[in-house]
């Protein structure tokens, strides 16, 4: 058994482990914790397949912003989670049953496919010689080149998720006061101040 | 010798984890949540797993396209969830009856 073979049996291993804690933990900001976890040790098998960039962005996208997105909602949101996580025990047969199931109908589907005899032929992007071009390079050449619109299509569903998110988050209280800068800046001197002489003595 | 067999396994693996955790965790969205991004690094594992065995990159590139659409849900998604619980006060998925449908 090589290295290779052990570092993928140690990522897949905790990969699995991580993500039933996932749905097991009691805990949402455990959940979270674990699927930090989960997604450092699939990166890990990323790497070992060979896709370092893929790897990295799992690591930075994943980790480094939905999972601390929903941290953030998590610790947020004022929720009683024990009254959640209540009626877990009787939903826990059916979720076996349909896991089990589906584990079944997936391991006769992973025993009986061959790839199709002029598979390699009909590659669209064969990957290059690791050791003359590396993994990022060669993807950067065909995202940029080839896939621009598939890009482009990316970075607005990232824009359209962004509004979106402020849109719906957005919230005008109007128990509060607030400034409105427009109303200070028409605001007239001319009818906002009087001049009045007060006697000494007398007042208003 | 580890070859494409053993990513399907552990891709199915965390695929049916998935789904059962959405079915575990009826009523905490936010663990449901976390539950379909396991399901899409599982679809992730797949992608890369062929991209690496039969050497074609377009594989990589549409787990690139998988990510950002993952990213997206769940933003809009935990912001679906926060205007929910703010009007609501819970975030029971069964307690989202309003429209009756």
């Amino acid at each position: 058994m090589t290295v290779a073979d052990l570092a993928f049996y140690a990522f897949s291993t905790v990969t699995v482990a991580a993500a039933l804690m996932v749905t097991l933990s009691r805990n949402p900001v455990h959940s979270v914790l674990w699927l930090i976890l989960t997604f450092l040790s699939a990166a890990g098998l990323f790497v070992l397949l060979g896709a370092e960039f893929v790897a990295m962005l799992l690591i930075i996208v994943y980790v480094g912003a939905v999972a601390v997105l929903f941290l953030f909602v998590v610790m947020m949101l004022d929720v009683d989670f024990a009254e959640l996580k209540g009626e877990m025990a009787k939903y826990m047969p059916i979720g076996l049953l349909v896991a089990v199931i589906l584990l079944i109908q997936l391991a006769f589907g992973l025993g009986a496919w061959v790839s199709a005899d002029g598979a390699m032929g009909l590659r669209q992007a064969p990957t290059p010689d690791a050791t003359q071009i590396d993994n990022t390079r060669a993807l950067g050449l065909l995202l940029y080149d080839k896939y621009l619109y598939l890009f482009q299509l990316a970075g607005l569903i990232l824009l359209v998720a962004m509004i979106g998110a402020i849109v719906l988050t957005l919230r005008h209280r109007r128990d509060i006061k607030r400034q409105n800068v427009l109303h200070q800046m028409w605001r007239d001197p001319a009818k906002a101040l009087e001049m009045v002489d007060v006697k000494p003595g007398q007042g208003l | 010798m580890i070859g494409l067999q053993h990513y399907l396994v552990v891709a199915a693996a965390l695929f049916v984890i998935g789904i059962f955790g959405i079915f575990l965790n009826r009523k905490n969205v936010i663990v449901i949540l976390m539950s379909i991004e396991l399901m899409l690094l599982a679809v992730n594992i797949n992608f890369v797993a062929f991209s690496s065995a039969s050497g074609d990159l377009v594989g990589q590139v549409f787990s690139l396209l998988i990510l950002t659409v993952a990213a997206a849900e769940a933003a809009i998604g935990l912001a679906i969830l926060v205007v929910f619980f703010r009007n609501r006060g819970s975030i029971d998925v069964e307690a989202a009856n309003v429209m009756k449908g």
